[in-house]
């Protein structure tokens, strides 16, 4: 099928721009455009022939080459680079190519005038090479392979305006943070290596029966650990707010639409490993409903939009590892919110960079306000991915979302509550973003003249807006559920029991679409009926201050690993200099010592070389007689 | 009547093409003109050493080595025979490059002109106005290239103690006709040869025992058992003595600095790596087959002494020269200790080969690094080479790598290589000396290469116009680095090598 052909493209795209130098500068981002398009028309022709299969058949694997081969039988280590197209992976690559085909559309109007935009392309196109990479692995050492070019291409994309230290020291801190998630995922993958002797995906997932259940969990754990890392989950989630100092473009396609849900892919697609151990999906649901209502009470406390945004996207993703850790019942939800929060978020994301662009790039919403006249169809695109992501009911974050929800009060009340407080507080803060942003009087500071974004711009908004909304489609007569079965097992049908009743699906409809009316209106009457300060208010409640404070993820960090690691360096450094220093300069003394000793026997007489000569023959001499004289 | 011995001419043809060239360097001494006499003789020279090369790869690549049952032969030519006569015939076609460069020096080469002349006599001076030259260095360089290649393939003692000699009197000479610092070079000749007339009078006294104790010269006698053990184990030891003393083991080293500081610098080249290499079979050949004697134990203890007193004076010294030669000191000592096996010389002769080129190249550097008053051989003055002269510089770190046995050098796979034969003869605690001794030894290697590269240049005058010396640095550091990254061909063929008991 050339799935490799849907690499191929980006990764051509970019080697082309970072090799051709300035020569490409008046074209490449059209060639970096043309790369994305290429590879989404060729993704759709795949995901068509895919679907012209039965559904038992839609699975295909190519190996294009072997990667790494040590010797025969026991021992013995192979690696294909080997693709696999299947359901899942489909689903994926069209997200992928698609929104970031509209997103490389989009930059070339938000970069328009950055002189290093051809740059920016090659870095968006390693990206989508990488991202391919990862979702079509085959093997988790391919797949690995993926994991570490976007981890790359993020890192390329934060410090892109280097100039910037905020930006240099956010791509750092990404890059620091992601590596203690790599580690659980170098471990999982050398684990997999000890325990089952290979690394593919689909021979690991065979393998898990006859295994030990300890050493599944740990597996699980592991690639959790990874996960936690790539997708910003507590309690690896402090990077992630910081990553938005790079161009907005960036923080669509790459921290809320694609790389960022890769955690959750990594564990949908590690499903054998997580089916069998209770104790890791725990874990999951765990990291998951904290990260859900840590991201949304951040999200209720930035006015820096973009990092009200990136709560945002933190309390959502939550929502997919909640979705993925209840297992079977789950998997396909996860993916399915996925799907769409790929939309309204990437849709809301290039929205707030359209109202970025208008406002001179300040990014303090209490600078905005009554933009709704101004840039009339960002604020249209906003609306309808605002309605999405709060789950009014018709739009597709209200189908995903509640199918997580019920699933969630299926597995169990308690955590299903919690999701739906999470939903009301999502209603909340996106109430807020709406009204401080398009709502209310003009804030805007005297300099600052809105218009309207170019159409290179407003046209991917609006084919994002119109996915954002028709995005619930995908699950009419269970369409999702059935095309993912291959890949995750039959998505098992739940009951929800409260209180020893069962509940109907349309009564939890009720229930969050109440709660969800209940957090709009708590964010109308806070924020939209009265005037809105224009400097940040001090005297706030202690909850507030925590929240602005990013829940003192960083003072946490600062405590548990950045103060103990110095204190451990600056305790070696000591030691290097005042123990091992001094010992090696004390032996250094001592033989320049004993060689200055011996020099006085070379005096340059030949009597004494030859008396030398003759004690060292009687030595060894009489040596070898007393061998046999004893 | 003594019945004509029977030659096989095709076998030994290496040994007879350089007896022959340098018996033709006479008579071109005799009746070549002095104007292109010297052109002659280096193109004798280069000729003869090529072919020597030439026929031992064919005699190699021809099989049938090693017929060493025939009573009576004294020379053999078994495979670690010819391997060293290929190693031997690669030292000296880079040593006669470097005895035929005379674009160092204002046209001469490093020799003197007339060595009969007293040191700054007006003799002197008039033989520097009328550019005379000793060309008979290529037909000693020949015959001591002849004695070393006979050294490496004697069957029989006294053949042996020729080939020493063969092998000696015309380094002595050599020795002693450098053109610059004519005492020193002078002194040193005299040192050698005093030194080294001392040690040959053991080992021939070894040998005298060793006839005593068996009734015969043969090599392979050394191993049979009779009743006078004292006699048998005796001769062994003044045999060794004898060797030990050419391979310039501690205490038997004292000579070594004196001499490689003292004679020309292409002298000390071709001799440290060729002389080292023939010792060094021969004392193998000695050793191994002396199979009832318990000389292990002694090796081991010389082994680590001459390590630990060849590094520890290496690091005290501030002469490039003095420290090359305290180091080739401290190889010695590492060599040994892949003869303790007893029985596989392949470690030993990879660490020969390694050895030789690098030192090869790193004298042949020193050639280079000059002022106005000749060879400027204080490391001081070499401040900044690597930055004045990056080809000089790189190659000189190469060596100083393998010298120190860092990774990707040959030196690295050679050290290795006799740690592992140690190691396996249970001789564990040697190796960890060796380790130790390998880890100070990289200072003084390092220092170099910190001189070098990272310190501010000095103004040191490097003589760019010598081509000839610098494609020898060149080819060495090349050859190095392939011993190091492709070692496979070359430790395959040195494990071709059987018992060396002939």
């Amino acid at each position: 099928m050339m799935i490799w052909l849907l690499v191929a493209f980006p990764a051509l795209g970019a080697a082309l721009l970072l090799t051709s130098g300035r020569r490409s500068d008046r074209h490449g981002h059209l060639v970096a455009t043309a790369a994305s398009a290429a590879s989404f028309v060729w993704g759709l022709v795949l995901f068509f022939r895919l679907l012209a299969r039965d559904s038992g058949d839609r699975t295909v694997t190519e190996s294009l080459f072997t990667w790494i081969s040590t010797g025969q039988g026991p021992g013995s280590f192979h690696v294909e680079m080997s693709l696999v197209f299947d359901p899942l992976a489909a689903l994926f690559v069209l997200l992928i190519t698609g929104v970031g085909t509209l997103i490389h559309v989009y930059s070339i109007g938000y970069m328009e005038h950055d002189e290093r935009r051809r740059r920016f392309f090659a870095f968006l196109n390693l990206f989508i090479a990488a991202m391919l990479v990862l979702v079509l692995a085959g093997d988790y050492l391919v797949l690995f392979l993926g994991w570490e070019g976007v981890g790359l291409a993020s890192y390329l994309l934060i410090g892109f305006w280097q100039h910037k230290p905020s930006a240099a020291a956010a791509a750092k801190k990404a890059f620091v943070v992601n590596r203690v998630g790599d580690i659980g995922m170098a471990l999982a993958i050398m684990l997999m290596f000890k325990e089952f002797g290979t690394t593919e995906i689909a021979a690991v997932g065979d393998s898990v029966a006859g295994t030990a259940a300890s050493t599944i969990t740990v597996l699980g754990l592991l690639l959790l650990l990874g996960a936690c890392g790539k997708s910003a989950q507590v309690p690896l989630q402090g990077w992630l707010l910081d990553a938005m100092e790079g161009p907005t473009p960036v923080s669509a396609l790459i921290h809320a639409a694609t790389m960022v849900t890769a955690g959750v892919y990594l564990i949908v697609r590690s499903n054998a490993i997580f089916d069998a151990s209770e104790t890791a999906r725990t874990a999951v649901v765990v990291v998951g409903l904290v990260t859900l209502i840590a991201g949304a009470i951040i999200g209720c406390a930035k006015d820096d939009i973009k990092k009200a945004l990136a709560g945002s996207t933190m309390s959502q993703i939550g929502y997919m590892m909640l979705a993925a850790g209840l297992g079977p019942a789950g998997y396909a939800f996860a993916i399915f919110h996925l799907v769409t929060h790929g939309f309204f978020k990437a849709n809301m994301f290039l929205g707030a960079g359209s109202v970025m662009h208008a406002m001179d790039d300040d990014v303090n919403m209490r600078h905005y306000g009554a933009l709704r006249t101004a840039l009339p169809v960002t604020f249209a695109t906003f609306g309808l991915g605002y309605l999405a992501i709060i789950g009014f009911p018709g739009f597709s974050g209200f189908f995903s979302k509640d199918k997580i929800i019920e699933a969630a009060l299926a597995h169990n009340v308690w955590v299903g509550l919690a999701a739906v407080a999470g939903a009301g507080i999502t209603a909340f803060y996106m109430t807020r973003l709406v009204t401080m942003t398009f709502a209310g009087q003009k804030r805007w500071r005297e300099e600052v003249h809105p218009h309207e974004s170019p159409r290179v711009m407003t046209v991917p908004l609006i084919v994002l807006a119109a996915a954002s909304v028709l995005g619930g489609l995908l699950v009419l007569s269970d369409w999702i559920t059935d095309w993912l079965e291959p890949v995750v097992g039959h998505t098992e049908h739940h009951h929800v029991e409260i209180l020893g009743a069962e509940w109907p699906p349309i009564a939890v409809s009720v229930l969050v679409t109440a709660v969800v009316a209940a957090g709009v209106a708590l964010g109308w009457f806070t924020y939209g009926r009265k005037p809105i300060a224009s400097e940040t208010p001090e005297r706030v409640s202690v909850l507030t201050r925590a929240a602005r404070a990013d829940l003192y993820g960083d003072t946490i960090n600062e405590w548990v690993a950045v103060r103990p690691t110095v204190t451990l360096a600056r305790g070696v450094a000591w030691f290097d200099q005042f123990g091992l220093h001094r010992a090696v300069t004390g032996f250094v003394t001592l033989i320049g010592d004993g060689a200055a000793a011996m020099r006085t026997w070379q005096n340059g007489f030949v009597r004494s070389y030859a008396l030398g000569v003759f004690v060292g023959a009687l030595v060894l001499t009489l040596g070898l007689l007393a061998v046999i004289w004893r | 009547m003594i019945p004509a011995p029977e030659l096989d001419y095709a076998l030994l043809s290496p040994l007879l093409i350089v007896a022959a060239a340098a018996l033709l360097g006479v008579l071109v001494e005799a009746f070549c003109p002095r104007g292109p006499r010297f052109v002659v003789q280096t193109a004798l020279a280069t000729a003869a050493t090529v072919a020597a090369l030439v026929a031992s790869i064919v005699v190699y690549a021809g099989g049938d080595l090693g017929l060493t049952d025939e009573p009576g032969r004294t020379v053999v030519a078994d495979e670690a025979a010819v391997i060293t006569w290929m190693m031997l015939a690669i030292f000296a076609i880079l040593g006669v490059a470097l005895f035929a460069d005379r674009r160092l020096d204002g046209g001469l080469s490093a020799f003197t002109g007339r060595a009969a002349d007293r040191p700054g006599s007006d003799a002197e001076a008039e033989a520097l106005r009328l550019r005379v030259e000793h060309t008979e260095i290529f037909p000693l360089a020949m015959f001591a290239l002849l004695g070393m290649m006979l050294f490496a393939a004697s069957a029989d003692l006294l053949t042996m103690f020729v080939a020493l000699e063969v092998l000696s009197l015309p380094l002595y000479l050599l020795c002693g006709i450098a053109r610059r610092r004519r005492l020193l070079s002078q002194e040193a000749a005299l040192k050698y040869f005093v030194l080294g007339a001392f040690s040959s009078a053991f080992f021939l006294y070894g040998i005298a025992l060793a006839y005593g104790y068996s009734g015969s010269f043969a090599i392979g006698a050394l191993g049979e058992l009779h009743d006078d053990t004292e006699l048998r184990v005796a001769a062994v030891a003044l045999m060794a003595v004898g060797l030990l003393f050419k391979v310039g083991a501690v205490p038997f080293h004292t000579w070594t600095p004196d001499v490689y500081v003292g004679a020309p610098t292409p002298v000390t080249a071709f001799m440290a790596a060729g002389t080292k290499a023939a010792a060094f079979v021969a004392l193998m050949r000695v050793l191994f087959a002396s199979t009832e004697t318990d000389w292990q134990p002694m090796i081991a203890v010389v082994a680590v002494v001459t390590m630990v007193v060849g590094s520890l004076l290496a690091i005290a010294q501030t002469d490039v020269k003095r420290m090359l030669a305290y180091s080739s000191v401290a190889h010695a000592g590492f060599l040994l200790t892949g003869v303790l096996g007893g029985s596989d010389a392949a470690s030993v002769l990879f660490y020969l080969a390694t050895y030789g080129l690098a030192s090869i190249g790193a004298f042949a550097v020193v050639m280079l690094v000059r002022d106005a008053g000749g060879e400027a051989t204080a490391s001081a003055r070499w401040a900044g080479l690597g930055r004045e002269n990056p080809v000089l510089g790189v190659s000189f770190a190469i060596f100083m790598l393998s010298f120190a046995g860092i990774p990707l050098t040959g030196g690295f796979v050679g050290k290795l290589s006799v740690f592992i034969e140690a190691g396996g003869a249970g001789y564990g605690p040697v190796v960890v000396v060796g380790v130790l001794v390998s880890a100070v030894a990289a200072f003084f290697y390092v220092r170099m290469i910190t001189v070098m590269f990272f310190a501010e240049p000095d103004g040191v005058a490097v003589a760019s116009g010598a081509v000839v010396t610098t494609a020898v640095v060149v080819l060495a550091a090349v050859g190095t680095v392939i011993l190091g990254i492709a070692p496979g061909p070359v430790l395959e063929l040195v494990q071709q090598t059987g018992s060396l008991i002939p």
